[in-house]
């Protein structure tokens, strides 16, 4: 029985970071119906911004996310400003092909800098530090903060969509883009806005990521597939949907490689495919009107 | 004659190889309001984007206040002073009616209007503030809509259509709204179908036919004849 409970906390952890890989994702699309199929490489990107910072610095993780969520801030901004605008309008395919050469780019981009060899962050003690819940039901410390972390994020992003006037701009302008400009709102400034936001999430993701686990620069597609599956497995349009999605994922995947090593990621999709057949909508949808 | 707050000045303008407007000249001094009369597609709405921003003409120059903005983008344009009304509303429908007239008011223009205001002016839309802008009436939406570009304390501000899909009785409420909102000194350019509501509020008259100037003059000194001969083209 513990080993379930175990089991299912692990999942519920790790759906945090899911989570926050999924956020980024359904803003931008909320924001300016842009599927950006690079989401998963700036993950990747942004775990070696924040190992160069780390590095360079001779700082912990956690502490150049001070540094490396402004930085990936700013190249969101640029992003926007300086490629994805021009590729926006009625047709959404051309934003389709342009991140999906951009995922490719940053790849190889990657690959020639720093090698395709797996690297990792090192946070220190505070990695393996454990503590028992109930008898025999154990939590590590790094998880339990990435999860709050992530419940912090999903947070501030409602918060700041409905409490903010950057929030009313960034709704606005996803109702219709062109009474928005009427009303005095340079459209392209609020969508760079947002995929400043979308890669200052993305930051925190990729570092919680990076150390998680090892990484290389092949590993942001799957990213990319985890984040979709947990903004459709909880709703689009919903942030807290969004954090219930990454919890289901988390806790399926979890289930899965404990019945079969092998099982871990397939589980995911089984579950997401069966949502995606059962309740397209998600499990929780925005209520339209 | 005092400097125009607005000068249009032989504007061309294209929707791809369609011209829609060919050569059209209009001029509005401050506090002065004028309608734009014409048929469906005569370019009543096309004029408007132009002047907002949305457009731009391939000839022909506008200035506000002495200011080129022909070639300004929509949001510069609000910022200097030029708000619309757009044709059907057009509320944002996922934001509270207060959410709304803060869009609108989020260029920060100095100036009489702001939510207090616009309470006084429209007392239903303060019992309506929290709810989602779908919810209201066709009437309330207009109110809301006029409510929203007012927020932007605008020196010209543009009414596309506001007639449209309304009840008379509402349609006449509006209007009767009008006198208030240009007594702080804005000009206002309405653009209708509902030729007697235009002449009614309006001192200056153009009407568009398929793109042109067909007659402008002083709303008393049009015959009713002259205006359904530039109205029909007949």
């Amino acid at each position: 029985m513990t080993l379930w409970i175990n089991v299912i906390i692990q999942g519920v952890l790790i759906g945090g970071l899911y989570a926050m890989f999924a956020a980024g994702l359904s803003l931008i699309f909320g924001v300016m119906r842009l599927v950006n199929i690079a989401h998963g490489d700036l993950i990747v990107l942004a775990a070696y911004v924040a190992l160069m910072v780390v590095q360079g610095f001779g700082i912990d993780p956690l502490t150049s996310l001070l540094l490396v969520v402004p930085i990936m801030a700013l190249i969101g901004y640029a992003l926007q400003r300086g490629l994805l605008n021009f590729t926006l309008g009625e047709d959404l395919l051309p934003p389709l092909l342009v991140t999906f050469g951009l995922s490719i780019i940053i790849q190889n981009g990657l690959l020639e800098f720093f090698t395709a060899d797996s690297r990792k962050l090192n946070a220190g003690p505070i990695e393996v530090q454990t503590f028992q819940v109930i008898h025999g039901v154990w939590i590590g410390l790094l998880p339990l903060i990435q999860f709050i972390v992530a419940i912090a994020v999903i947070w501030g992003l409602q918060v700041l969509f409905y409490k903010t006037a950057l929030g009313r701009a960034f709704r606005a302008t996803s109702d219709d883009q062109s009474v928005a400009q009427l009303m005095g709102l340079d459209t392209r400034h609020v969508f760079g806005m947002a995929m400043a936001l979308s890669l200052a999430v993305i930051a925190i993701a990729g570092v919680f990521l990076a150390v998680r686990a090892n990484f290389d620069p092949s590993i942001g597609p799957a990213r990319l597939i985890f984040g979709f599956e947990a903004v459709i497995i909880g709703g689009l349009g919903s942030m807290w949907g969004t954090l219930i999605g990454g919890i289901v994922l988390g806790v399926s995947q979890a289930i899965g490689a404990q019945l079969n090593p092998g099982w871990q990621v397939l589980a995911g999709h089984v579950v997401f495919l069966a949502i995606l057949a059962f309740r397209p909508q998600g499990l929780f949808p925005k209520v339209s009107g | 004659m005092p400097e125009p707050l607005l000068r249009i000045d032989g504007i061309d303008a294209f929707y791809g190889d369609f011209q829609a407007l060919f050569g059209v000249s209009l001029t509005i001094a401050p506090g002065q309001v004028v309608a734009v009369i014409g048929a469906n597609g005569a370019g009543k709405s096309t004029l408007l984007r132009c002047i907002s921003g949305l457009m731009h003409p391939r000839q022909g120059g506008i200035s506000f206040d002495g200011e080129p903005i022909g070639a300004m983008r929509a949001h510069a344009i609000v910022r200097r002073g030029i708000a619309m009304v757009p044709e059907g509303r057009r509320l944002f429908p996922s934001l509270s009616v207060e959410e709304n007239l803060l869009i609108g008011g989020q260029s920060k223009r100095p100036g009489p209007w702001n939510l207090a205001r616009i309470y006084e002016l429209f007392p239903v839309l303060a019992e309506r503030r929290h709810q989602p802008a779908p919810t209201l009436s066709g009437g309330q939406q207009q109110m809301a809509a006029i409510a929203r570009a007012l927020m932007s304390n605008p020196r010209l501000l543009l009414c596309d259509e506001i007639s449209l899909g309304l009840a008379p009785i509402i349609v006449r409420d509006i209007y009767a709204q009008l006198p208030t909102i240009v007594a702080e000194g804005q000009s206002l350019i309405i653009v209708e179908q509902d030729i007697v509501q235009a002449l009614k509020a309006a001192a200056h008259v153009y009407c568009l036919q398929e793109g042109r100037i067909a007659l402008d003059g002083e709303a008393g000194s049009l015959t009713r004849e002259a205006i359904s001969a530039a109205y029909f083209g007949v």
